[in-house]
């Protein structure tokens, strides 16, 4: 069955949030202050962006819901991010590894969606782009540093790279939105796009891609690997134990 | 310049700027205090970072984020002001990890529930403010001028703690009782932020002197008093102080005193919390070690790039 826009909008709120959720879990822990910052920051767009599609995804089912019931009050199979923002941090490198592939996605993503047809969408796609174009700079930069750093760093950026590479595949996006294309209401793929971008920063880090296409999915479809459910019980804990209030 | 200068300038309430004369011991107290209020940023951002991931909305946990990451931030600029000093931020941090320098004791204290998040911006960012208002007229430049955007941030922080406890307290019944154990938890250690009395607080007299500190712990306790009573009453909480009265004479709340004796425990920052804080910092630090390496690695070698081409 094709996915309608709810699906396609819950899709990236998902992805945005857990992605959000993950940076945070730097707090206190990044290898220097700047970097507690910078995380902290980019964390704290990511969850204004996650805020809107929510909101906007309440709109288009229509059945009253705000943005907490979806991040609070929906079990771990409900959840359609990809497996790639669910997976642990891991060390910096891994965590950097991510945002690489991540951010190059999400800014093609974002610059097909501000000629989307849906108003809302292409709103917030403007706003969006220019978010990840910084969050991009941040993140290649580390990578490159690591890559091209010392002989500890290029192994550990290499090694991250071959540890989150398997999930990237779901980052370009789901193989059932051929409609909601075709209706203008997202963007064209831009898998060829992605590879090419991804690959200028992995030779300047003068890292290796892997040989491998990526082979993991499900995310998309609710299919989770066994990270997430462990994280939504800490951020939904307190929620959920007091259905109805207000904070 | 000299010392007649120094006290001159000090006399006339003017600043001292970093290439300035001045006392080996006013150089000292200035690096101690800004180094200790430094450490005390960064170690804040734990009790309150933890419950990011835990936080029970979107929006507290967004404004949460932002105030980790402003604490980070003042971190940051007190490095900067306590280096224009003559010392660097990572020997500073090494006397952090090795426990030569302290951070308030105000963060040795555990944080088991949401409304402690309410409570510490209420409480401790209030008795913050209260101390470090004053310090924007400090007479070290640097550090006065850090002040002023500090404490700007820092009002935010007090309001985002207290609208917590509100919406807590005009919340559900479970809500409100969990405000009141938060504001039973940390009325007294915010009370015991200012220090000692004044009576044992040897160097109060001569940082007043150098224009480094405006008012004594007491008097700034009393402040805070009057400041806090009525918020909690808006609450509709009680202050955990069967002793608490308005004394009409004085003009003033009389209350009773606080236990010294728990406070100077904490200040030792001995046992489990103060452990962690301190290794949490730590494992931060070795951890990230090969990460600052890479850095220096790659921007040497950028260099050198440059020098060839």
């Amino acid at each position: 069955m094709p996915a309608d826009l709810l699906t396609h909008v819950l899709r990236q709120a998902d992805r945005i949030l857990v992605l959000s959720h993950r940076l945070a879990e730097w707090l206190t822990h990044a290898p220097e202050l700047e970097e507690d910052m910078a995380l902290a920051n980019i964390s704290l767009d990511l969850l204004g962006q996650a805020r809107h599609l929510y909101t906007y995804a309440g709109e288009l089912e229509g059945l009253g819901h705000d943005e907490d019931y979806f991040a609070y009050f929906r079990d771990a199979a409900d959840f359609r991010n990809p497996l790639i923002v669910e997976q642990p941090n891991g060390d910096f490198a891994v965590t950097m590894v991510r945002q690489v592939l991540h951010d190059h996605a999400a800014l093609l993503y974002w610059e097909s969606m501000c000629s989307s047809t849906d108003q809302t969408l292409a709103a917030l796609a403007a706003r969006a782009v220019n978010e990840t174009r910084f969050h991009l700079r941040h993140s290649t930069g580390w990578l490159i540093r690591l890559g091209d750093g010392t002989d500890e760093s290029h192994r550990r950026a290499q090694a991250g790279l071959d540890t989150m590479w398997p999930f990237a595949g779901e980052l370009l996006g789901a193989d059932d939105e051929d409609d909601l294309r075709a209706a203008g209401l997202i963007g064209p793929r831009f898998d060829g796009g992605w590879r090419a971008a991804v690959g200028a920063t992995v030779v300047e880090a003068t890292l290796t891609m892997p040989p491998e296409p990526p082979t993991r999915s499900g995310g998309l479809e609710g299919d989770h690997s066994e990270h997430l459910a462990p994280m939504l019980e800490v951020m939904q804990d307190l929620a959920r134990a007091h259905p109805g209030a207000t904070w | 310049m000299s010392q007649a200068q120094f006290d001159a300038l000090i006399d006339a309430d003017e600043r001292i700027e970093p290439d300035d004369w001045m006392p080996d011991d006013y150089r000292k107290t200035l690096v101690r205090q800004i180094a200790q209020h430094a450490h005390s940023e960064i170690i804040g951002m734990q009790p309150e970072g933890e419950w990011i991931a835990r936080a029970p909305s979107l929006h507290r946990k967004a404004i949460l984020t932002a105030k980790v990451q402003d604490e980070a931030g003042h971190g940051m600029y007190l490095y900067g002001a306590a280096e224009s000093l003559g010392v660097d931020r990572a020997e500073l941090l090494d006397r952090l990890h090795n426990k030569t320098q302290k951070y308030s004791s105000i963060f040795n204290y555990a944080t088991p529930e949401w409304a402690d998040v309410g409570a510490i911006g209420w409480l401790v960012d209030g008795a913050a403010i209260a101390n470090q208002v004053p310090l924007c007229r400090c007479s070290y430049g640097p550090y006065g001028r850090a002040m002023v955007r500090i404490c700007k941030e820092e009002s935010f922080h007090q309001r985002q703690g207290y609208q917590i406890m509100l919406t807590l307290s005009e919340g559900t019944p479970e809500q409100k009782a969990m405000a009141q154990r938060a504001l039973d938890r940390w009325w007294w250690p915010s009370i015991m932020m200012f220090g000692p009395p004044d009576t044992e607080s040897p160097n109060t007299a001569r940082s007043m002197a150098w224009g480094i500190k405006r008012y004594t712990n007491d008097e700034l306790r009393q402040q805070f008093v009057a400041a806090t009573v009525p918020q909690v009453e808006l609450l509709g909480l009680t202050v955990p102080d069967p002793d608490l009265v308005w004394n009409e004479e004085r003009g003033q709340y009389d209350f009773s005193e606080p236990d010294w004796a728990e406070f100077a425990t904490m200040v030792k920052g001995e046992g489990e919390i103060p452990n962690l804080r301190i290794s949490t910092r730590r494992n931060a630090h070795t951890e990230g070690e090969w990460v600052r390496e890479a850095a220096v690695a790659y921007a040497e070698k950028q260099q050198q790039r440059e020098r060839v081409a």
